[in-house]
């Protein structure tokens, strides 16, 4: 690619007329507004009666934010191929789900084999004199 | 690029491109570090999932938090980072003293969210509900104060930009840090969605 060709593309990637991006800040502003009033607003009133429900609501609001602002404020996925920021970021939401998820589960799990009841701890714990 | 006209000569334009691309590349090895900070956030918000019932006895979310508070503190560091949106906008616009008002704004909200926060954590510690009282108020300790001290390393880098701006103008050196910048104090943003949905609406859900 000649270089003339080339500058003319990082041009066009990092200044867009200035009125887009202007728009796109207030997108991304009065999106993620409305999405954290929502959020709080079911939480204080309670909407909505089943707590998985609440907590699934919340859950998709905020990833949803999460991707607005990624988007409108952070621009990711809006350069030119090869895209490198799309890239890492998403190899960074697959870490950060492994890092979770997997500790979640791990320590789930271990919650459930190992921990003994409560009555089972208190006689363990009477029974030891140090205790 | 204004500097780019039909009679320029070629090897100036070739530096010209070198050192864009040379900026590019900074910017997006910062982006790299953000990342990797993601991957610090996430073992702390895993930690905190992990013993946010372990109260031992003390309080739990439900009981400490104030919903209220904590909205405010949210839409303070959300307007921040719409207010550091519009600052690098005026900045690469070359709109100096606009940069700068915007600027101010966006450093106003984020110490008034520092400060509702420190508050906050006065209260409970004031209270005796410090991070020696559970593992709960350990976890929270630590994943909020290291938001916290994210946000205050941004705080003192944003008066030194303002004070480069002020001093040197809008050159290309100025335009790629305040672009690194407005990239953290967004990820901030971002970090904090999270906190205020699983410390605090999760917190006051779990009752």
């Amino acid at each position: 690619m000649s270089n003339v060709a080339k500058m003319s593309k990082t041009l066009v990637s990092e200044h867009q007329p200035e009125q887009a991006k202007f728009k796109s800040y207030i997108i991304g502003f009065i999106a993620s507004l409305a999405l954290t009033m929502s959020a709080y607003f079911i939480t204080y009133y309670h909407v909505s009666g089943g707590r998985a429900l609440l907590f699934g609501a919340l859950s998709v609001l905020a990833l949803s934010q999460f991707l607005i602002q990624l988007f409108f404020f952070l621009h990711v996925g809006r350069e030119f191929p090869p895209r490198y920021k799309l890239m890492i970021t998403s190899f960074m939401i697959l870490v950060v789900l492994i890092l979770v998820g997997g500790s979640l589960w791990i320590m789930h799990s271990l919650n459930g084999r190992v921990m003994p009841s409560t009555n089972q701890m208190v006689k363990y714990m009477n029974s030891q004199d140090n205790l | 690029m204004s500097e780019i006209s039909p009679g320029l000569d070629l090897a100036k334009a070739d530096q010209l491109i070198e050192r864009h691309e040379k900026d590019a590349t900074t910017v997006f090895g910062f982006w790299v570090y953000l990342m990797t900070d993601c991957v610090l956030f996430a073992s702390l918000f895993a930690t905190f999932a992990v013993l946010r019932n372990n109260t031992f006895g003390g309080p739990s979310g439900a009981t400490l938090f104030s919903l209220p508070y904590a909205l405010a503190e949210t839409l303070a560091l959300l307007t921040s980072s719409f207010t550091c949106g519009l600052a690098l906008l005026a900045a690469q616009a070359k709109r100096k003293t606009q940069t700068l008002v915007w600027f101010m704004i966006t450093f106003g909200l984020g110490l008034t969210f520092l400060v509702l926060e420190l508050s906050e954590f006065h209260k409970f510690v004031a209270m005796g509900d410090s991070w020696r009282r559970s593992g709960f108020l350990s976890a929270y300790f630590t994943l909020v104060g290291t938001h916290g001290l994210h946000i205050t390393i941004g705080l003192l880098w944003m008066v030194v930009m303002m004070l480069f701006i002020y001093k040197r103008g809008l050159n290309r050196l100025s335009l790629k840090r305040i672009r690194m910048l407005s990239m953290f104090w967004h990820f901030l943003d971002v970090v904090w969605i999270f906190i205020f949905t699983i410390v605090y609406l999760f917190g006051a859900l779990h009752a």
